[in-house]
């Protein structure tokens, strides 16, 4: 780089110095150079065969592709929207955004309508990257409302044919294009290269929002680069690691895995054949490092509960026994206890027989470092893991840290914290308990939004908007979001997430929503697992035809009951769940009910299921329904059931 | 012969068919025209004869009276495997895979038709016999299951799937064998709204779709998917033929109306 750079950090593992010059293209251009042909960058698996594409293959089509936006007219500054699976086109889009010094937005493959003409509006979105013809359908409805949208690029010529406007030109042609711009103007892609700038922006990141609209997070090269670094600091990975991309590009843990992490540490990024596919193809695969919601370890460990209630006798008994001695030496090791030899002995045995065999059914044999973060994880989960001898870490993070700022070390792992700061990254309590964050990685602030962006960063401080604190062993915990703290009747806080978390142990409960906020006493509302409870009926000889039908089952109740009085147990008096109700339909994104990353909208569901809370608070022993739901499809159903409220044994 | 030199689009012909069980008669006269690479839809209602009639094209069934003629050739008194050799493929109204085996053996099937290596190359897997192989699986992965969307039940055994999914191999099965017609004999009977839409993606694909391009005999109750996908629609009504034109032409129909469309209540219409 050049002398006289204020360098801000030293030199890295991999030799990477980051200044504030460094920008990810340069990155990815001196990893390109450096691995050429000779090393796989990407694969992915297309017709039943994984397919490699090289750092030079990964090169080429990036660079083809940046001087066909050229000259399609991006100019800097543009924002160029990708949306579509995981897959390697997703990502050279991306890439060659950057490299044509525009900023790249992601949207969610699942975003309905109304969301991706909100996005695509308010970041002034020039270009559109779709995979196939259910993105272009999206973009050509929304086309005219956006009147800055100019092109729409497609991929996946699959059902194709019959398209012929004017907006749409598939990926193919823009490559054609740049091909053409090279043979014309060699030499542009390295001079757009050296342009950049670490201080520009990179990605317009959209939130989640639980609370409302979606807002956009500016983030610069600098953020995303110091970002992977810092954590590849802590937990280094080696370049002939594996990745598995699988999750959303348009979540800040993907982007900090695959394009952070991933570019500076060049290690392979495996992209699975289908989303159907993914949960297969991680096994083949055998990832080293993992980087998930809490609600994919969630899956997992279901999984495996099912499996286990169907397996026979002796391997029931086998598996329990194995799953002590697991949960033992986790808990030694989670004290800092010494492992006595015979217990390493026992350990080793349970390895060899069970724990091996489930690991690789999970695809996790291979993983040195496991992380989890975007939403709570219940202790019961973790514990899980660690039974099963995977070092799972609780991370803690947010979009405008472009990742995150905290992390669990190896060795040093507390179930209900999520460790400590990363390098370079200070945390501080505020005094009314609220998250605060500095560090390089700080985002810019919030697109078109000055007023938001002055709320979120005081006097070089990220306040997060959740409560924590810190412990006697210097662990940060996160409470939760600071609007979603409850007040017992006791007048003592409590964290509704966490008890959330806890019924979702039970393989039966796939969402759960506590209320009780100010209130008498705590009740709770249940959606039980479709697949998971219906076999468990099946088995009893319960005629049901519908979730409706089965959530109501007393057998259902009985269910459910068991898992809260098992939750109560440990909780004080005051925080217990008095009443419950299993409701008629499954959380869903598509109605608002949920993010698009699986959190709860409690003040959307509150609003939406007034009468179940009013009646959770009354006498009642019923709640009259009558409603409309809308399918996917578009059908709607109309819903007339009483649910039942039960209280629950004390 | 009755084949018309000025027409030689036309892929296979019906001229005057006949077919008896007994003393039911089940088709009495039926003429049908169908082009190649359109989409001819045969509907009625229950008990019309339309499955005897794809049973006669399909060569299950051989007719007492009447010709066949498929590229200008007779072929009344070939068995069903020579006609598969010809092009003509089917899928069925109840599916008929092989529940036990894997979704990807039972479209292998249907490709067997194709393989050239005989006992003796076959029972040494090396030279030839692997070349070959290789290049059917290639077949089946980039062209089938690709299309179909089934890549997730590639390993699976067709029994325990769904009976939509079913239904898709049923169909991959067909395609395997590269037909130049195909019949689909109710494909749709039985799938969920998704199921339907896709289903009905896969027939246009397959029939628009420069790879494939294949010219397909829809039998079909859903008349919304019928009267939006058919080039021509056949109208049969115990063993007679009522009409056979556009969509359009049928919708209007006097007799249409009164025999089939109707009867609302009896065949429920998706649009």
């Amino acid at each position: 780089m050049q002398p006289g750079d204020k360098s801000i950090h030293n030199t890295h593992p991999y030799g990477i110095r980051i200044t504030q010059d460094l920008t990810i293209p340069k990155l990815f251009f001196e990893k390109a150079r450096q691995y050429g042909s000779g090393r796989v960058a990407m694969r992915e698996k297309e017709f039943g065969i994984w397919q490699p594409i090289t750092w030079h293959d990964y090169f080429k089509n990036v660079k083809y592709l940046t001087l066909g936006l050229i000259c399609l007219g991006l100019e800097e500054g543009d924002k160029v929207a990708m949306i579509g699976d995981n897959r390697p086109e997703g990502l050279w889009a991306e890439m060659a955004a950057l490299c044509a010094r525009g900023v790249g937005v992601w949207l969610f493959q699942d975003c309905l309508i109304d969301e991706v003409k909100y996005i695509i509006d308010h970041s002034d979105t020039k270009f559109l990257f779709g995979e196939g013809q259910e993105e272009v359908d999206k973009a050509i409805s929304i086309i005219n409302e956006c009147p800055k949208l100019e092109k729409i690029i497609w991929d996946d010529p699959k059902g194709m044919r019959g398209y012929d406007q004017d907006c749409l030109i598939s990926f193919k042609e823009v490559q054609r294009l740049g091909r053409e711009l090279e043979d014309e103007r060699p030499g542009l892609f390295e001079d757009l290269i050296q342009k950049g700038h670490g201080d520009d922006v990179a990605l317009l990141f959209y939130t989640s929002g639980t609370t409302s609209l979606p807002k956009g997070a500016l983030l610069s090269h600098n953020n995303m680069l110091t970002m992977g670094q810092h954590l590849m600091t802590v937990d280094p990975c080696i370049p002939t690691d594996d990745y598995a991309s699988y999750l959303p590009f348009a979540w800040i843990g993907e982007q900090m895995m695959s394009i952070s992490c991933g570019l500076q540490v060049g290690y392979t990024i495996n992209f699975p054949e289908e989303p159907e596919t993914a949960e297969e193809n991680i096994r083949e695969i055998g990832p080293h490092v993992m980087f998930a919601p809490p609600r994919m370890y969630e899956q997992m460990t279901r999984t495996v509960q099912v499996k286990y209630l169907d397996a026979t006798w002796i391997k029931r008994k086998f598996y329990e026994l194995s799953s002590k001695i697991g949960y033992h030496v986790a808990d030694l090791k989670f004290q800092k206890k010494q492992i006595p030899a015979y217990w390493k002995f026992l350990n080793w045995l349970t390895y060899i027989t069970i724990q091996k065999k489930i690991k690789d059914h999970l695809g996790l044999s291979r993983v040195r470092n496991a992380y989890t973060g975007g939403a709570a994880m219940g202790p019961d989960h973790f514990r899980f893991f660690h039974a099963l001898g995977v070092n799972l870490k609780q991370i803690y993070g947010q979009t405008e840290v472009a990742g995150i700022s905290v992390v669990h070390r190896s060795g040093d792992i507390k179930f209900d914290t999520v460790g400590h700061p990363i390098p370079e990254t200070k945390i501080k309590i505020a005094e009314d308990g609220e998250i605060l964050t500095q560090s390089p990685s700080v985002f810019l602030g919030y697109y078109k939004n000055p007023e938001a962006t002055r709320e979120t960063l005081k006097d070089g401080w990220l306040y997060s908007g959740d409560k924590g604190f810190i412990d006697d062993d210097g662990h940060l915990v996160v409470f939760d979001r600071t609007k979603d703290v409850f007040t017992l009747r006791d007048g003592k806080p409590f964290s509704p997430q966490y008890l959330e978390t806890r019924l979702k142990f039970s393989p039966f409960v796939k969402d759960s929503w506590v209320i009780g906020d100010k209130r008498e006493y705590i009740t709770a509302v249940i959606c039980i697992d479709y697949a998971v409870t219906g076999k468990w009926a099946d088995e009893k000889k319960l005629n049901y035809t519908s979730y409706q039908e089965l959530s109501q089952m007393r057998e259902i109740y009985d269910l459910v009951e068991k898992q809260i009085l098992k939750a109560n147990k440990d909780l004080p008096e005051a925080a217990r769940v008095v009443k419950f109700i299993n409701l008629y339909k499954e959380f869903d994104a598509d109605d608002d009910e949920l993010t698009r990353t699986r959190k709860l909208r409690r003040g959307f569901v509150e609003k939406r299921y007034q009468d179940i809370v009013e009646a959770l608070y009354s006498d009642s022993q019923d709640v009259h329904i009558d409603t409309t739901i809308k399918y996917e499809d578009g059908r709607e159903a109309h819903i007339v059931t009483d649910l039942h409220i039960r209280k629950v044994k004390a | 012969m009755s084949t018309n030199p000025k027409k030689p689009d036309v892929l296979l012909e019906l001229d005057d068919v006949h077919m008896f069980f007994g003393k039911v008669c089940a088709l009495s006269g039926v003429d049908l025209k169908v082009r190649k690479g359109e989409i001819h839809s045969v509907i009625g209602p229950n008990g019309a004869g339309k499955t005897v009639m794809m049973n006669i094209i399909n060569g299950l069934y051989s007719p007492q009276k009447g010709n066949i003629i498929y590229k200008q050739k007779k072929i009344n008194s070939l068995r069903s495997y020579k006609r598969a050799k010809l092009g003509i493929s089917r899928t069925f109204q109840k599916v008929e895979v092989f529940g036990g085996m894997t979704v990807l053996d039972n479209i292998r099937l249907g490709r067997h038709i194709h393989m050239k290596s005989g006992i003796a190359a076959g029972s040494v897997y090396i030279g030839k016999t692997a070349r070959e192989e290789i290049e059917h699986r290639r077949f089946i992965e980039e062209q089938i299951i690709d299309l179909l969307e089934i890549e997730f039940i590639r390993h699976k055994p067709v029994g325990m799937l769904p009976y939509g999914l079913q239904k898709r191999v049923e169909l991959g099965r067909a395609l395997a064998l590269e037909p130049e017609l195909l019949i689909l004999d109710e494909p749709l009977a039985g799938l969920n709204l998704e199921e339907v839409e896709d289903m009905a993606r896969f027939v246009l694909d397959i029939n628009e779709d420069e790879k494939w391009q294949i010219t397909c005999i829809l039998v079909e109750h859903d008349m919304g998917v019928v009267m939006d996908l058919s080039d021509r629609v056949f109208v049969l009504n115990f063993g007679n033929m009522i009409i056979d034109g556009t969509p359009e032409e049928v919708q209007n129909h006097p007799e249409v109306i009164k025999a089939y469309l109707g009867e609302e209540d009896m065949y429920a219409t998706r649009r």
